[in-house]
């Protein structure tokens, strides 16, 4: 650094720069917000001024969310995807954690290449299993069931991969340290493995929730009744069932559908937190 | 609690070569038995046979009696330190401790007990809720040892657990280890690089290079009366000097100003090692009739090590006084050696110790 500058002008110097870099920040920071804070904000306006396109109001109530939960199923929608999101999340940390262990601690033939083979489904777009998927659990007379919509997610490769890079990290010491404990696989996995991988596992639950919850495709074409549709396509049933669209009900209900998003997040967020300060001090 | 081990040899599939072979020995009950040797000789790896970590190749381990080559780990009633420790992150101190009794479904009541007894015999009572980041080099290493400890296992296997610490503290632990290992009444195999540890703390030392066992003897025999030129070079600070001599009838020539005489003939033909201890040369300073020039003077404080060139440039060190002043480029004559070993030039093997004194060293006066 430069040591001889007087001392003003160089703390003037860092300031302005600071300040540049808040304005940027704060630029950006509207950007990324502006359309859902105006989501938001429509949510509360009655739905005669957004047809006029108004973007003020005096009328601000919550009655749009009233008439989206009384006269819309959007609570079911909700159920659905509570029930459907929470199993697929909970089999996924499940299985794939017990993939992940076998492909770390366990010793059997051909590992490797099943491994690879793991990886290769991962590479596979969801898009081109559709059609294949669709016949299959057509097939099984699953259409228009949660079964549909939690089989064929129950475990995911790239749940293993990572599980599996998590494990690799964990001392072989450890598993040594075990073994003359006398530990059986099980206890190692349960008591050992699964808390030492505890931010990953919550990374991973977080991660197979939120890509459960925002599923759309796949509900779309396997569902055909408000018994079983998840959320993000009742949002979409909404807004196709009248010609008039009650605009103001439509943002309520999707402002009601990311609520469960935020609180995952905001759990998660605190989980990766905790994580980063665990791997700070040796 | 005896151990047994018999022609023990290890052979990975990738590699031709061995990385151990034909490794004998009877670890006896309540020893303190340590297996030194440099890196990348064998000695965890062995260490690794016993725990039942890696598998044997060939030969036969019997722990008390039993053959224990296919026995699971944990049946071989042992406990192990690591030299990471192996500590749980997300466990206290206390379940570090005990989560092999737990695993092991023990009474709470009695986990609670040795844990208790455990962490009091190496002072870490008052940490017993503090999670392992919580706590220094020092006392990660002792919550490895309470571990050890709880277990309750008669056989303990130790690799390198000191390594991590400071000199200071290292040494510190090491009485302590010492101690414990005394008044549990424990067998304790111990694997380290470092020949002071093996040497302060062993009953009996195995000595491991080159995949082979080069000696295995209590730490005084391993001083006085190596086999080898290695075993010789391995043990004492500073190192053994080895001068390649010729011998000539009852004498080895060292060069043409040091001659050392032999107590008769040796059945070798000219070339051997002579293993001179630094501690063993006596020097006068002084150009008059001087063998060799001072190259470097090392202060450690009531003592000094002086390394000098002798006339066909072959380096000797010396264990001298420091109250004696010698300064770089200083000519000195070696007076006497006390004793020396003979070895083998070509296999390293031990062949004679001679007794020496003034007048076996023959000093042919000429100027340097």
């Amino acid at each position: 650094m430069e040591m001889n500058r007087p001392v003003t002008s160089e703390t003037n110097h860092g300031n302005l720069k600071r300040w540049g870099q808040y304005a940027l920040l704060l630029v950006l920071t509207v950007i990324v917000l502006g359309p859902f804070l105006l989501g938001l904000w429509t949510s509360v306006m009655p739905t005669a001024e957004i047809s006029k396109g108004a973007l003020w109001s005096t009328h601000i109530s919550l009655d749009n969310y009233i008439t989206a939960i009384t006269t819309t199923p959007i609570l079911r929608y909700l159920l659905n995807s509570l029930v459907i999101s929470t199993v697929t999340m909970l089999f996924q940390v499940l299985l794939c954690s017990m993939s992940a262990y076998a492909f770390v601690f366990l010793k059997f033939r051909y590992r490797k290449q099943l491994f690879m083979v793991f990886l290769i489904t991962m590479m596979l777009p969801f898009e081109a299993e559709v059609i294949p998927n669709f016949s299959t659990v057509r097939n099984m007379g699953l259409l228009n069931h949660y079964a549909a919509m939690i089989i064929p997610f129950l475990t995911a490769a790239f749940g293993t991969f990572m599980l599996r890079q998590t494990f690799m990290q964990m001392p072989v010491e450890l598993k040594e340290a075990a073994d003359i404990e006398g530990l059986s696989h099980w206890q190692f996995y349960s008591q050992l493995a699964v808390p030492y991988a505890k931010i990953s596992l919550m990374t991973l639950a977080a991660y197979s929730f939120l890509s459960s919850w925002n599923q759309y495709l796949w509900p779309m074409l396997t569902t055909f009744s408000d018994n079983f549709r998840p959320v993000q396509d009742g949002l979409r049933q909404l807004q196709g069932q009248e010609s008039f669209n009650n605009w103001g009900m439509i943002q309520a209900s999707a402002a009601i559908v990311v609520i469960p998003t935020l609180i995952i997040l905001f759990i998660g967020q605190h989980y990766f937190k905790a994580g980063l300060n665990e791997g700070a001090v040796k | 609690m005896t151990i047994t081990l018999k022609q023990l040899a290890k052979k990975y599939d990738e590699s031709s070569q061995p990385v151990l072979k034909d490794v004998s020995v009877q670890i006896n009950d309540g020893e303190f038995f340590v297996i030194v040797g440099p890196s990348g000789c064998g000695k965890s790896t062995l260490l690794r046979m016993i725990a039942g970590l890696t598998s044997i190749t060939a030969g036969q381990l019997t722990i008390n009696g039993q053959l224990a080559n296919d026995m699971p780990p944990k049946d071989r009633a042992l406990s192990m330190v690591f030299q990471s420790y192996a500590l749980f992150p997300f466990m206290t101190v206390a379940e570090n401790v005990g989560f092999g009794l737990k695993s092991r479904k023990l009474p709470a009541a009695e986990i609670e007990n040795r844990v208790k007894d455990a962490l009091a015999m190496v002072n870490l009572t008052e940490f017993r809720l503090r999670k392992p980041k919580a706590l220094s080099g020092g006392q990660r290493q002792r919550v490895a040892l309470a571990r050890a400890i709880a277990s309750d296992a008669k056989i303990c296997l130790m690799d390198e657990p000191l390594s991590n610490l400071d000199a200071q503290l290292r040494a510190k632990m090491r009485i302590e280890l010492k101690q414990l290992q005394r008044n549990l009444g424990l067998t304790v195999i111990y694997v380290t690089h470092d020949q002071v540890e093996a040497m302060t703390m062993a009953d009996r030392v195995l000595v491991l290079n080159d995949r082979k066992v080069q000696q295995v003897d209590t730490p005084v025999n391993l001083y006085q009366h190596p086999q080898n030129a290695f075993v010789a070079q391995f043990f004492g600070t500073p190192q053994i000097n080895l001068l390649s001599a010729d011998v000539l009838g009852n004498e080895l020539v060292v060069d043409s100003t040091l001659h050392l005489k032999l107590n008769g003939n040796l059945n070798v033909d000219n070339k051997v090692l002579v293993g001179i201890r630094p501690s063993d040369i006596q020097i006068e300073i002084g150009p008059k009739n001087a063998n060799a020039r001072v190259t470097t003077v090392s202060y450690l404080g009531d003592q000094s090590v002086i390394s000098a060139v002798l006339n066909d440039t072959q380096t000797i060190r010396i264990l001298a006084d420091s109250t004696i002043s010698v300064v770089v480029d200083d000519l000195i004559k070696i007076t006497a050696i006390e004793g020396f070993d003979v070895f083998d030039a070509h296999s390293k093997e031990f062949i004679t110790r001679q007794k020496g004194d003034l007048q076996h060293a023959r000093i042919t006066s000429q100027a340097y």
